[in-house]
């Protein structure tokens, strides 16, 4: 569902004349921002469970016990119960942290990688050339999101390599064409004839004048894709085609507990809400990075 | 506007082939043998042989890949290899669930989208607004398949008012708009109706700001126009995008749906797509996946062209 790969069509423009400090202003903006604060700072607790989760996490996640299974929220030993197997839940929602994020960051930064090297090329470059590497880009936007990820990690198999693969093919087309269409506007502009004129290769051309300024816009989108692909790459363990067990992860975490919404359907939501809180978080810090980058207000 | 629309028919005609060639790939990037799924551990050369032949995998793959386009067009999507029936046949069906669903989910996200998207905009940065915001901003945050568990976690397990998974008495194949069957679409409608609502909420909220910040609306309001009078102009300008939106959001609906079918058991594409998955029915999975990308596509199309039906300025630009 757009499930939702945000639209491509209102890249924030490219800032006409950048003052030295630009990013500067835009950090300033950010920290008058009490939501910006706000979100960021639950990202980074999240960044920090990732890295300190084995540390912080009171009990070993993978440690099952037979008599221990779906024990209630604030019992003993288990602050928020227990999976379906005994596993302490606080644990596994903390260690599985690392797994989560990795799993939703690491397409949106590669896709960002390639989408950059592949839009710019198409935009700098214009003519057949772009018209060859974008009609390719516009078959694949032409699948929903979902359907297209979960269409070549079903075809791939199940695994942790292959749902990283698919989520970062899936976004690669969507960072492309924004690349491309501020990629063109800047191509246009006089500074980059000023300096063909003076005998710039199109290499260093596109490395001082181009890049500067079309990785900023690029960005921000990319950012904003970031919600989607935690939520997509939960959705693909969550239909048992990312992480397998017993690994801790949360999109895997909730379809196992599936079996337990009768029993203790407050734990059985739980992981569910992280890649909700997650997403709001990474979504909200998105929204207010493009509004103070956008230098018209 | 004839010349516009075979434009428009022009472009999606490559597109459409590519898709096609995407599709037919996704077997052949699947690891291992296609056939493996089907052939007894102890196969014998010969037996192999046979079934390659059958589903004409001793051919070269340009020639796979015509003879597959061909067949398509003429509404043959090769046979299952999981149950042995055709493809075609399946996919038909399954559509129909999906598409039914999807179409309610998206008429009641497209009602509260627009709802919610119009007072905050037209009542700008007031307390409506700001909730409003939130709103959409929970909506295209949320992981609609831990909604839809949610929300039979609280309405199924708990309340014990609406059931909780599959498609009415009749099982996937007589459906009827009753009670009886409808109690079964009412979660799964609602579970994807959140995404379209929070996303058609955003852009009608932008419209609407947008328009009431044009000098022709300061106009309507120095000739005395009432609130309802303006009102009426900035729908019918907000209107083509809007339901450009709705169109779109419909077809990322019917891709997306794997996930809120699998948690309702609702007997969709979604469902079928999972089996195909996990039983390695690898025609299967390429027909329905064909079936649903080109429905976008031509959904983009019929979208596309009834936005230029709507607002003459597009085909001028």
């Amino acid at each position: 569902m757009e499930l939702a790969v945000p639209s491509s069509a209102p890249a924030p423009p490219v800032p006409a004349l950048r003052s030295p400090g630009f990013w500067r202003s835009v950090l300033d903006r950010l920290a008058r921002d009490p939501v910006a604060i706000g979100a960021g700072l639950v990202v980074l607790l999240l960044l920090l469970m990732a890295v300190a989760g084995p540390w912080i996490a009171p009990n070993d996640p993978y440690a099952a016990s037979m008599m221990g299974r779906l024990k209630p929220i604030g019992s003993e030993g288990y602050l928020l119960g227990s999976d379906e197997l005994g596993r302490d839940m606080l644990s596994r929602l903390i260690v599985g942290t690392r797994l989560s994020l990795f799993m939703g960051l690491t397409p949106v930064v590669c896709a960002f990688f390639v989408g950059t090297v592949i839009g710019v090329t198409a935009g700098y470059a214009g003519g057949p050339l772009n018209t060859v590497i974008m009609r390719t880009v516009d078959v694949f936007y032409a699948f929903p999101s979902v359907l297209l990820a979960i269409a070549l990690s079903g075809a791939l198999g199940a695994g942790i390599f292959n749902s990283l693969l698919s989520l970062t093919i899936v976004f690669v087309p969507p960072i492309a064409r924004v690349a491309e269409s501020v990629t063109a506007q800047v191509r246009g502009r006089d500074f980059v004839e000023a300096a063909r004129a003076s005998g710039a290769g199109a290499f260093t051309i596109v490395r001082v004048h181009v890049l500067g300024n079309v990785l900023g816009p690029i960005f921000v989108y990319a950012t904003s894709l970031i919600a989607v692909s935690m939520i997509l790459a939960s959705g693909l363990s969550f239909l048992g085609l990312g992480v397998r067990p017993p690994e801790p992860e949360w999109g895997l975490m909730l379809n196992t507990l599936r079996t337990a919404i009768y029993t203790q359907p407050v734990i059985a939501a739980l992981p569910g809400a992280m890649i909700f809180v997650t997403s709001i978080a990474f979504n909200m810090l998105s929204d207010a990075l493009r509004s103070a980058m956008d230098n018209k207000r | 506007m004839l010349a516009t629309l075979l434009r428009r028919l022009f472009y999606a005609l490559p597109i459409m082939a590519g898709v096609a060639l995407v599709c037919f790939s996704l077997v052949h990037i699947a690891p291992g043998d296609p056939l493996v799924s089907i052939l007894p551990p102890d196969a014998s050369q010969d037996l192999q042989a046979q079934l390659r032949e059958l589903y004409g995998l001793d051919r070269s793959l340009v020639e796979q890949f015509l003879s597959w386009v061909w067949r398509a067009l003429q509404g043959d999507l090769g046979t299952s290899i999981a149950s042995g029936r055709p493809v075609a046949a399946e996919v038909i069906k399954a559509v129909g669930n999906t598409l039914r669903l999807a179409a309610v989910a998206t008429l009641i996200g497209f009602a509260l989208g627009c709802l919610f998207g119009f007072v905050a905009g037209y009542f700008r940065d007031s307390w409506v607004d700001r909730a409003a915001s939130v709103m959409s901003v929970l909506g295209v945050s949320v992981p609609h398949y831990w909604l839809g568990m949610v929300l039979v976690i609280v309405f199924s397990a708990q309340l014990m008012w609406l059931p909780a998974t599959g498609a009415g008495p009749g099982g996937s194949g007589d459906w009827a708009w009753n009670w009886e069957h409808v109690q079964f679409m009412i979660l799964p409608a609602i579970t994807m109706s959140v995404i379209p609502m929070g996303i058609v909420a955003r852009t009608v909220r932008a419209l609407v700001a947008e328009t009431l910040e044009q000098e022709f609306v300061a106009g309507l309001r120095a000739r005395g126009l009432t609130h309802l009078g303006v009102f009426r102009h900035v729908v019918k300008n907000a209107a083509p995008t809007a339901l450009a939106v709705m169109g779109l959001q419909l077809g990322y609906l019917l891709g997306g749906s794997i996930l809120i079918e699998t948690v309702f058991s609702w007997p969709g594409t979604g469902l079928l797509l999972n089996s195909a998955i996990f039983q390695r029915d690898l025609p299967l999975l390429q027909g329905t996946i064909l079936v649903l990308a080109l429905f976008f596509v031509v959904l983009n199309l019929i979208v596309d062209v009834v936005q230029t039906l709507l607002d003459p300025r597009i085909a001028r630009a």
